[in-house]
């Protein structure tokens, strides 16, 4: 499923203002190279994605962007400036939605933002009334009273997104933001994303879930051992990377690479996964037919359009959710 | 990579100066809001010290009589003993509230990795967690010089300055305790502060004067912490401040500016790796 409204999104003019800026950025962990040389520019108003398996490195270079990390090595300027240099003041203009739920459980749902708000020396009449505008918009305005530990994951998570929204940030930084959320809080935080993109909030994200990626993202690099493997929108990965549709061949768990060899003249590409076929074509009801008439019957078949998902398994040989 | 934009060209925005001069506050305002309903903790740590004082005041000081004082002043048992309770107790509640807190919001409720994504730098934060430790400690002390006051303890009014006394006592505990806390790894070292805790306690001159020591161990007592601290109380509430308090002074809070200073960057080493 293509997010269709992405393709309707201007591209940004070019001369937009470039918020962050890395050159051969890195970052390594004593002995664990995280990061390891990454090029990359994000202009004002874009919502831009971060795809990749978890140990990527997409959360090292989250944390080098939000300026709680410094960098090992190569460029980096956010809003311009160093983040060694000049952390603080950057952060006073940034967002920040962590992966871990770092609200404060000993304070209501309404202090976590009239709090939040004083360390970025907001004054607390004005606090107030952003902790009243951002509880509405999270749809939290009936819980202004309530501890956090008695939220839902999903609450707790648009919580956060509020908190990260006190300061009105030039950049709003989301590590994960779905991760361990169920189908519908999902969609719910989905939908209040996508309402800030509206806004011109420019938008920055983690995630290893492709929908999340297609919904949100207008642009995307996907990241694999610390490097940028691939970069584009949602529907250029895809046309670069992938074909229209993929035709699914399942069968029995097991060895199908005989199979893949005899059927590879009709794809473009086919991917062997142990419990089934991927064949990479252009019309995907006649691959099929073309299958059965070779005398091959799979245990069951569908025909789908290409997704993230392949473009991620065609560019590292794996799949992303395991 | 193809997507790119030339940066030399674009305007940058400006960032302004984000003033953090009194920024500690802010973590101040956050402790005072997370415990305005939680006052019965605070009468607790305002007890304790009490009744250590009336229970030495009503019996073992009858036992005891009369001590000297470094200068030869004969002061009763429960005039000296006060003094070491009032500094004990401001040792005692600033080492626990910013050693457990500190391993609380660092390691476990990551408190200090949601502020340090603000404009607050561990600076501002190994700051603030002092500041409310002195506050919070600085109600216990004045409750407890008015007690002594009330029951006669205070020999001259030099008592009254016991009490930025205890505030120092604080402010050197609560910077070693900041770091000491940075260095833990849970739950299970707070055994370790407690096995300093007492015989620091127990050895610095709080229950009898240095002079029962040998002249070398007494030399060594006076330069911990504690002793210098009830050093400083028992002079001011007995009257009989010298030049030797104002080492006391800078002592205390040279000790205490440095556990802060650590304290804050093993908080950046920690968090911000």
């Amino acid at each position: 499923m293509l997010d269709q409204t992405s393709s309707q999104i201007p591209q940004p003019a070019e001369a937009a203002e470039v918020l962050i800026h890395a050159r051969g950025l890195s970052k390594t962990h004593g002995s664990v190279q995280a990061v390891r040389g990454i090029d990359l520019d994000v202009l004002r108003g874009e919502s831009f994605g971060f795809l990749g398996p978890n140990g990527a490195g997409k959360s090292s270079t989250m944390k080098m962007i939000s300026c709680t990390s410094p960098p090992s090595g190569g460029t980096l300027r956010i809003l311009g400036h160093d983040p060694v240099e000049y952390g603080s003041a950057i952060r006073a203009h940034l967002g920040v939605c962590p992966q871990e739920d770092s609200l404060d459980t000993e304070i209501t749902v309404e202090e976590n933002l009239t709090v939040y708000a004083r360390y970025f020396g907001i004054g607390r009449k004005a606090a107030k009334v952003k902790a009243d505008e951002l509880l509405d918009f999270v749809h939290l305005g009936d819980k202004r009273k309530v501890k956090v530990e008695a939220l839902s994951g999903g609450m707790k998570r648009r919580l956060t997104i509020a908190r990260s929204l006190i300061n009105d940030p030039d950049i709003l930084l989301l590590d994960e933001p779905t991760t361990g959320l169920d189908p519908q809080a999902r969609h719910v935080l989905w939908d209040r994303l996508y309402r800030l993109r509206q806004l011109g909030v420019t938008l920055v994200l983690t995630t290893h879930y492709m929908d999340e990626a297609e919904q949100l993202c207008d642009r995307l690099v996907v990241m694999d051992n610390g490097v940028f493997v691939a970069e584009g929108s949602p529907r250029q990965l895809i046309e670069r990377h992938a074909t229209r549709e993929v035709a699914e061949l399942r069968f029995p768990p097991g060895d199908h690479r005989a199979v893949a060899e005899r059927l590879s003249d009709l794809c473009e590409r086919v991917e062997v996964l142990p419990d089934r076929l991927l064949l990479y074509v252009d019309r995907g009801e006649e691959t099929l037919r073309a299958v059965s008439d070779r005398g091959v019957h799979p245990v069951g078949s569908l025909v789908r359009r290409a997704s993230l998902e392949d473009v991620f398994l065609h560019l590292t040989g794996r799949s992303l959710v395991e | 990579m193809s997507v790119k934009a030339e940066t030399g060209a674009s305007a940058q925005p400006d960032l302004g100066v984000p003033s953090l001069r009194m920024a500690h506050w802010r973590l101040v305002y956050r402790h005072v809001v997370a415990n305005r309903r939680g006052w019965i903790v605070f009468a607790t740590g305002f007890l304790e010290p009490i009744f250590y004082l009336l229970s030495i005041g009503v019996g073992v000081a009858v036992l005891v009589g009369a001590l000297p004082l470094p200068n030869g002043d004969l002061v009763s048992y429960q005039e000296f003993v006060a003094p070491a309770m009032l500094a004990a107790a401001a040792m005692n509640g600033a080492l626990m509230e910013v050693t457990f807190n500190c391993v609380f919001r660092m390691r476990y409720s990551k408190l200090y990795d949601s502020i340090l994504a603000t404009p607050m730098r561990p600076w501002d934060v190994a700051r603030g967690e002092v500041t409310w430790a002195l506050l919070r400690g600085g109600l216990y002390s004045a409750a407890f010089i008015i007690v002594m006051v009330v029951l006669g303890l205070g020999r001259t009014g030099w008592t009254w300055l016991a009490l930025p006394a205890a505030l120092l006592i604080g402010y050197c505990f609560a910077g070693i305790g900041l770091f000491v806390g940075t260095l833990m790894r849970g739950w299970q070292d707070f055994d370790l502060v407690q096995i300093v805790i007492l015989p620091l306690f127990l050895f610095s001159g709080t229950f009898y004067p240095l002079s029962a020591y040998p002249d070398w161990l007494a030399a060594v007592v006076t330069w911990t912490p504690l002793a210098q601290g009830v050093h400083l109380t028992r002079a001011l509430t007995t009257g009989s401040p010298d030049l030797s308090t104002l080492v006391n002074v800078v002592y205390l809070l040279l000790l205490g500016s440095v556990g802060m200073f650590l304290a804050s960057r093993r908080v950046t080493k920690v968090l911000q790796p």
